[in-house]
């Protein structure tokens, strides 16, 4: 039970770090409540698993302080610190029965026999590991094996947080859907905080409450599934999320309108003079609809049928976007018109959201 | 084409006359050996299974004297194993993981193995000799009565040193090889999980090495039991009878007493006895693995 803070954590590998690419975590303020569930969300390298990590504490960051409840942590052990982690790849002990092995962490912890007993049948019952309890733990499956790694981090009560390093990665694609779901139940039960790192945005999105975009070291975004795909805040975190991720198109921003390649397209708010570094517009695929009424000319590269939705390849003038199509609309020929929800249209200056006015 | 071409096998035969004449005919020379007596002048008299029986029978000279040093042999194979496979998983532990210093380790434990035996016999016929050798005139220097030549517990002692000293390095590079294949995540998770150094042994690192343990325990015996060179440079088998191990004895009786039909008869019983410990270490492993298999 507990809530993290981290106060101005970075990692650099490198005793005298000099520019930004020296951190593998640029310095960042971040605190973490209990009872939520965060996924920590960034392509391979940008520094996800190091800050998990840090608070796991299997790596001291260079720089920063970690308090737990407002303990300072930083320099605990992990064994002392009260996490609990689910490996990328099930680490389960080998010779020892699914009992055994949620029994372990109790064991070394010098618990009583019957307290152990308890625990593990509390534990084994909520994960639905009470029928192989006495089965040898090497003889399951992938995902019952990542049961158990959960399992003994859900065995001790004194347990903080849960955290989770893309543990879904060799689960079959059939029950990773029921393995997220479990893991759903097992938080909405404990009341746990739980930090869930992954490259998949469909796995982040479906199992946390607050989503943290990384990328190149920095956070990017912290926000719920949906500010992240109404309004991210970098131009990122809007291509990153979303499938097809956001469109982006290079412009001229002033006052209510923005020209991209000499089409003017109307926005919802006002803005500032925007003279300063790369000015570009960005708007999901999802609020770009092809039309038979009035709307920004644009030629037709190619429809791509998902089965659920008809994306359109489009260009807009010199530039590519994506548009969805409508399930009534009949497309002829390469030349059609669409219709942008202004209130959809985000501007961003060198990568950042600009707010309007 | 042809699929099937019987000439084929003319592309094999070139093997067949290598194995014959590298394996089958000496083996069947030793075989004609044990089942007639030798006398000089090249002269054999059939003997049938007369040698075996007494070689297997205790009480008979041959069968006594080959009993004794099979259990010479054994001792010798229990106590190096119970020595080098302890010490080697200790050391592979205690290696460096990485860096110059893993280098120099690496380099100094892959010494002795590269020594060949009777040098090193040599070195340790010299260095444990009471009277110039630096390692048997400290020990007498310290008080203790250490000469090989002349006590059977210092001629032990001096064999099972000398091979701790050649083939401690084996298990422990082995070991070292299994240990390295350890994911990460099984350490990280034992800390999370807060298991002691003791804990992580046996749980992690034992469960995981079973497998080039199996093979180091099977190479390592089968050597011992083999052994010839070392012990023979050192001690020459003595004093008395006390080191004379099954192939010093073999040797003693083809050579020295020129008894080829009895010395034959040995060496196919000491030739069976090897091969049915590989059958059984062979047939036990791939139960092992097979076992292994149907789980995963």
């Amino acid at each position: 039970m507990a809530r993290i803070t981290l106060d101005g954590i970075g990692h650099a590998y490198g005793p005298r770090p000099g520019g930004p690419a020296d951190y593998a975590l640029q310095p960042l303020d971040l605190v973490w409540e209990q009872g939520l569930a965060y996924a920590l969300l960034g392509p391979s390298g940008c520094g996800k698993t190091t800050l998990l990590n840090i608070i796991s504490g299997l790596v001291q960051p260079s720089h920063g302080r970690l308090l737990f409840d407002g303990t300072d942590v930083t320099h605990l052990p992990t064994e002392r610190r009260n996490i609990a982690q689910v490996f990328q790849f099930p680490v389960i002990y080998d010779t020892m029965t699914v009992a055994g092995n949620l029994a372990f962490p109790l064991r070394n912890r010098g618990m009583d026999r019957a307290g152990i007993v308890q625990q593990v049948a509390r534990t084994a019952a909520m994960l639905g590991l009470t029928e192989v309890l006495d089965r040898p733990a090497r003889n399951l499956s992938a995902d019952a094996k990542q049961k158990i790694s959960l399992g003994r981090g859900l065995v001790r009560q004194d347990v903080a947080a849960v955290l989770f390093d893309e543990p879904l990665t060799v689960i079959d694609p059939g029950l990773k859907w029921e393995l997220r779901s479990k893991l759903k139940a097992v938080h909405r039960a404990l009341d746990l905080l739980m930090i869930y790192v992954t490259h998949d945005q469909t796995e982040a999105l479906t199992f946390a409450d607050q989503v943290v975009v990384m990328e190149g070291g920095q956070v990017l975004q912290v926000g719920t599934p949906a500010e992240l795909f109404e309004r991210p805040d970098h131009t990122f975190v809007g291509h990153f999320i979303g499938s097809p991720g956001m469109n982006l198109l290079p412009a001229e921003v002033s006052g209510m309108e923005a020209r991209v390649d000499g089409h003017a397209l109307p926005l919802a708010g006002r803005y500032a003079p925007l003279d300063a570094g790369r000015i570009e517009v960005g708007v999901r695929p999802d609020f770009v609809a092809l039309t038979d009424g009035p709307g920004l000319p644009v030629q037709v590269d190619r429809i791509d049928d998902l089965g659920r939705v008809r994306l359109a390849r489009v260009r807009l003038g010199r530039h590519r976007m994506v548009a969805t199509v409508p399930p009534d609309a009949v497309v002829s020929g390469s030349e059609a018109r669409v219709r942008i929800d202004p209130a959809r249209i985000h501007v961003y200056a060198d990568s950042r959201r600009v707010a309007p006015l | 084409m042809k699929p099937y071409d019987n000439r084929a096998w003319l592309l094999v035969l070139p093997v067949f006359a290598v194995v014959l004449f590298s394996a089958v005919l000496p083996l069947m020379t030793v075989v004609n050996y044990s089942v007639q007596d030798s006398f000089g002048n090249n002269q054999f008299f059939w003997n049938g299974m007369g040698w075996f029986r007494e070689l297997l029978d205790p009480s008979s000279e041959l069968g006594g004297r080959f009993l004794a040093a099979l259990g010479r042999n054994l001792v010798f194979s229990g106590i190096i194993l119970a020595i080098e496979v302890p010490l080697g998983i200790l050391v592979a532990l205690c290696m460096p993981r990485r860096g110059w210093r893993l280098a120099v380790v690496m380099v100094v434990m892959a010494l002795p193995l590269l020594v060949p035996w009777n040098v090193v016999g040599t070195i340790w016929q010299v260095f444990a000799r009471a009277d110039i050798g630096l390692f048997g005139a400290a020990v007498n220097g310290l008080g203790i009565d250490y000469n090989y030549a002349g006590n059977a517990t210092a001629a032990w002692f001096t064999v099972i040193i000398m091979d701790v000293w050649h083939w401690t390095s084996l298990i422990a590079l082995l070991c070292y090889a299994g240990l390295r294949a350890i994911p990460d995540a099984y350490y990280q998770a034992a800390r999370i999980d807060g298991a002691g150094r003791w804990a992580v042994f046996r749980n992690i690192e034992l469960p995981k090495l079973k497998r080039v343990l199996v093979i180091g325990v099977l190479l390592r015996f089968i050597d011992s039991f083999m052994i010839y060179t070392e012990p023979f440079v050192v001690t020459g088998g003595g004093p008395g009878n006390a080191t004379t191990f099954l192939s010093i004895d073999l040797v003693k009786l083809a050579l020295g007493q020129f008894d080829l039909g009895k010395a034959a008869a040995m060496s196919l019983v000491y030739n069976m006895m090897t091969l049915l410990v590989c059958w059984v270490f062979f047939t036990a492993m791939t139960q092992l693995d097979a076992a292994r298999e149907r789980v995963e």
